[in-house]
C-alpha cells in the first residue's frame, strides 16, 4: 500500500469542480421511520412507537467526488447509507440514480451501479469461502465477464487494483488468513467487481488499526480519481473526513445540520453542533503547539431520544445559543457561503451574519 | 499536578517520585517452545500524579502489559520475568513492594485499594442485575469492613457526584445509563478506595467523541484534585498527545519509544512513532497527503527477526533484521529524558531528518479549560 496517486483532494478542485460534475446518486427528502413495538404488561395493548431515524435527507453524490457523512452514533448516518444501498426502504422521499428515480423493480440493475463496503471486514466476508469465491460471485452475478479465463483475468485485475499483489498469493486465502486491512481490501475489490459507479463506504476504516487506515483511505481516494467514481464516506471521525472528502455533510439526531466543502465545514463551522464536534475531536496541534484555541462550544447531555425528538431544532436542548424560535420551529438550510449551508436560526439572513 | 503546563521535559523534575517501576517485564502466552512472547522486556516508570500513556495497535501487548503488572492475567498468560516495584509511601521512597513477588493476600490488599483498573467495556464491567449502589457499596464492604451501611451509601453517593452523576442514579441499573454514564460509574468505582494508581484500558474507545472529551476532561480534573497516577492505554495516539504527560509506544510486545508527549509529537525518534504521527489527519492547515505505515502489524506467533518493525520500516538497514535494538537514550537526549529502541539512534551521524528533528518546537501548553463560551461569530449573530 503505497502513497502513490494524487491522495486527498487539493482544495482548488473542491471549489471549482462542485457544480460541474454530474450528480450520479441523489437523495431527495429521504425519510426513514422505524416502528418499534413495545410490549407492556401481558394483556395490555401493544404500543407502537416510531423512531425518527432519518428525516428529510438531501444528498448528492457526484462522479469523482467523495461526500462524507459525519455524525455520532445514533445520528442516522448508517441509516442513510443503508437507504442509499436500498437495503431498507424509505418511509418517504426519493432516490434518483443517474437522473431516473430508482424504482422498486430494478434492484439488480441498481446494485450493478451502487455497491457497499461495510464497516467490519471480519463480518462482511464469509469465513468458509476463499478470496477467489468472494470475487468471482459478483463477477458472475453481474455478468461482468464470460468464460473461465475472462473471469480469472477480471478477478486478478480487481486484486491488483486494491493492491493485493501478486493476486495469486491471495486468491486461495480464507478470510482468517488475512489481516484486517487486507480483508477490507478484499471487500472493496468485491464491491468493484460489480463495476459500480457509486461506492457507499460505511465506516470503512474504523475497525482497522490506525497505521493501516490511511492506506485504505488513500486506496479509496485513488478509485475516486482513476475510476471517476462517486463515493459516500460515512464516518464519525471528522478529521478523516476533512482529509479524504470533497464535501462534508454533518448529521445530528436524524437530520442534516450542515453541509459544504470539507474545508469550509471544518474551518468555518456554522452550526453549533459542528463546532462542538470539531472542538471535541482529538487535536494534538491545538494541545501541544499552543495554537490559538478556537472558542469551544460545549454542553453536557447526549443525543436526544429519536422516538420523541425535541421540537424545533433537535440540537436546541444542548445548544448554548438556543433562542425561543429554536424550540418551536425547525430551521431550514440557510446559505452561509458558496455551496455551504447550515440548518441553524443563527444563520438566518438578516440576523447580521455573513 | 505541577508537571503539566511546564515545558515537556520537566515531567521528570526531581520533585516527582516514581510510584511504580516496571523493569524487564516479560509475559508469554503458553509455555515452552511454542509460547507467544506478548510482552518482551518492558520498562515503564509511573511518577506520582503523572498520566502515562501506553500507545500501540491491537496485538502490540499494551493490555497484556497492564494485566501482567497487576497479575490479572488469565491462563495461558504467564509472567516469565521482571520486577514491578510499587512504592506505596511518598514519605519513604526507598520502601517498595514487588507486585510480582507479593503473596496473594498482599495482592488482594493492594488491588483496588492502591491500584485500580477501569476496563474497556463498561457494559461488561458492570453487573447487569445489580443496581449501581449495590456495586459501589460492595467494593467498600469488601475492602473497608469497618464502614457502616449508612456510611457506605453516603460514600457511594459522593463518588457519583465526583464523576458528575446525580446520586438519584444509585437506584438505577446499568442498562438505564448511557454509555458515557456507565463509563463514569466505572471510574467512580475505581476511585472508591482512593487508589494511588488508576489503570485505564481503552476507557473511551466505544464512546462518541463528545462523550470521550467529557470523560477525559473529568479524568484530568480528578487527577488534579486527588493526585493519583494514571496509566492510560489506547490505540489512539492523538488522544494521548493531549492527555498524557509521558507516552510509551509499543510495537510487537516491546516498548520502542518513550518520551514526554510534547517531545514525541514534535520530534519522534522511532520510525514507527513517526509513522503513527503521520497516520492522523490534522484538523488545521492545508490538507497534505499522508501515507500511514505500509504493511501490516506483525504476527506475534512468528515475529520478524531483529527489530520487529524492520519489514515496514523505510529506513531499515541490514543490521535491523539481525539484532534487536536496545531501548536507550537517543544521542541528543538529556539524561533520563527519553528512550528509543532503534539502530538509527545509536549515535551515527547520518540520521534521517525526520528522526532528528529538534525538540524545541514542542512546548507543552496546558489545554485551556473547556467551558461554555460563545463562538465569536455565532455570538455576533445574536
Amino acid at each position: 500500500m503505497t502513497a502513490s496517486g494524487p491522495g486527498p483532494a487539493a482544495p482548488a478542485t473542491v471549489d471549482t469542480g462542485h457544480a460541474a460534475e454530474p450528480a450520479i446518486l441523489v437523495a431527495r427528502d429521504l425519510t426513514k421511520h422505524f416502528t418499534v413495538r413495545h410490549h407492556g404488561q401481558p394483556g395490555t395493548r401493544v404500543r407502537r412507537r416510531i423512531v425518527h431515524a432519518a428525516e428529510d435527507i438531501n444528498l448528492e453524490l457526484r462522479a469523482g467526488k467523495v461526500t462524507a457523512l459525519v455524525g455520532e452514533s445514533g445520528s442516522g448516518k448508517s441509516t442513510v447509507a443503508r437507504l442509499l444501498a436500498r437495503l431498507i426502504r424509505p418511509t418517504s422521499g426519493q432516490i434518483i440514480l443517474e437522473g431516473k428515480p430508482a424504482g422498486r423493480r430494478q434492484l439488480h440493475e441498481y446494485r450493478h451501479k451502487v455497491q457497499v463496503v461495510f464497516q467490519d471486514p471480519f463480518a462482511s466476508l464469509n469465513p468458509i469461502h476463499n478470496v477467489r469465491y468472494h470475487l468471482t460471485r459478483p463477477v458472475k452475478v453481474h455478468r461482468r465477464a464470460h468464460g473461465k479465463a475472462a473471469v480469472q483475468d477480471l478477478v486478478d485485475h480487481l486484486l491488483t487494483r486494491v493492491k493485493l499483489e501478486p493476486p495469486s498469493r491471495f486468491l486461495e486465502k480464507l478470510p482468517h488468513e488475512l489481516s484486517g486491512g487486507q480483508r477490507q481490501r478484499v471487500a472493496i475489490a468485491r464491491a468493484l467487481a460489480a463495476g459500480p459507479s457509486v461506492l457507499l463506504a460505511d465506516e470503512p476504516v474504523s475497525m482497522l488499526d490506525v497505521s493501516i487506515r490511511l492506506g485504505v483511505l488513500n486506496l479509496l481516494g485513488e478509485l475516486r480519481d482513476t475510476e471517476h467514481m462517486a463515493l459516500l464516506y460515512v464516518t464519525h471521525d471528522i478529521a478523516s473526513a476533512r482529509y479524504f472528502a470533497d464535501t462534508v455533510t454533518v448529521m445530528y439526531a436524524g437530520r442534516v445540520v450542515e453541509s459544504g466543502t470539507s474545508l469550509a465545514v471544518t474551518e468555518h463551522p456554522s452550526h453549533p453542533y459542528t463546532q462542538l464536534l470539531l472542538a471535541a475531536a482529538p487535536d494534538p496541534d491545538r494541545a501541544l503547539l499552543t495554537m490559538a484555541t478556537p472558542a469551544v462550544v460545549t454542553t453536557t447531555g447526549a443525543m436526544p431520544s429519536l422516538i420523541t425528538p425535541p421540537s424545533g431544532c433537535r440540537f436546541h436542548p444542548r445548544c448554548p445559543f438556543a433562542m425561543p424560535v429554536c424550540t418551536t420551529q425547525l430551521p431550514p438550510q440557510f446559505d452561509v457561503g458558496e455551496n455551504h449551508t447550515a440548518a441553524c436560526w443563527l444563520r438566518q439572513p438578516g440576523r447580521g451574519t455573513a | 499536578m505541577t508537571a503539566r503546563g511546564l515545558p515537556a521535559s520537566s515531567s521528570l523534575e526531581p520533585g516527582s517520585q516514581p510510584v511504580l517501576e516496571v523493569s524487564g517485564l516479560c509475559v508469554d502466552y503458553g509455555r515452552g517452545a511454542g509460547a507467544t512472547h506478548a510482552v518482551i522486556d518492558a520498562d515503564l516508570v509511573l511518577h506520582r500524579g503523572e498520566v502515562v500513556g501506553l500507545a500501540g495497535e491491537s496485538g502490540s501487548g499494551k493490555s497484556t502489559l497492564a494485566y501482567g503488572m497487576t497479575r490479572l492475567l488469565r491462563a495461558p498468560g504467564v509472567i516469565t520475568g521482571g520486577h514491578v516495584l510499587f512504592r506505596p509511601d511518598p514519605d519513604r521512597p526507598d520502601w517498595s513492594v514487588d507486585l510480582l513477588e507479593a503473596g496473594l493476600e498482599q495482592m488482594r490488599e493492594l488491588r483496588w485499594r492502591e491500584v485500580a483498573i477501569v476496563f474497556q467495556s463498561a457494559m461488561n464491567g458492570l453487573n447487569p442485575v445489580l443496581t449501581v449502589e449495590a456495586q459501589l457499596t460492595d467494593t467498600l464492604a469488601a475492602h473497608r469492613p469497618e464502614m457502616s451501611r449508612a456510611a457506605r451509601r453516603e460514600r457511594a453517593a459522593e463518588l457519583l457526584r465526583l464523576v458528575g452523576i446525580t446520586p438519584d442514579r444509585l437506584r438505577g441499573f446499568p442498562h438505564e445509563l448511557s454509555g458515557g454514564m456507565r463509563q463514569r460509574v466505572m471510574i467512580a468505582m475505581a476511585l472508591a478506595l482512593e487508589p494511588q494508581i488508576v489503570i485505564m484500558d481503552e476507557p473511551t474507545t466505544a464512546l462518541d467523541v463528545v462523550t470521550q472529551r467529557e470523560i477525559l476532561q473529568q479524568v484530568t480534573d480528578l487527577r488534579d484534585r486527588l493526585g493519583f497516577s494514571v496509566l492510560f492505554i489506547t490505540h489512539d495516539l492523538s488522544l494521548l498527545l493531549e492527555l498524557a504527560d509521558t507516552i510509551a509506544v509499543m510495537y510487537a510486545g516491546r516498548i520502542v519509544e518513550s518520551a514526554a508527549a510534547g517531545q514525541l509529537f514534535a520530534a519522534p525518534r522511532h520510525p514507527y512513532s513517526a509513522g503513527l504521527l503521520h497516520s492522523f489527519p490534522s484538523l488545521h492547515g492545508p490538507v497534505r497527503a499522508l501515507t500511514g505505515i505500509p504493511g501490516s502489524p506483525p504476527d506475534l506467533n512468528d515475529p520478524p527477526s531483529g527489530c520487529a518493525f524492520h519489514p515496514r520500516c523505510g529506513y531499515a538497514m541490514p543490521q535491523c533484521s539481525q539484532q534487536v535494538p536496545p531501548l536507550a537514550p537517543p544521542p541528543d537526549a538529556r539524561a533520563g529524558d527519553r528512550l528509543v529502541a532503534c539502530w538509527l539512534q545509536d549515535g551515527r551521524p547520518d540520521r534521517p531528518d525526520e528522526l532528528s528533528l529538534p525538540e524545541s518546537a514542542g512546548r507543552r501548553a496546558r489545554r485551556p479549560p473547556v467551558t461554555v463560551t460563545a463562538a465569536s461569530d455565532a455570538e455576533a449573530a445574536r
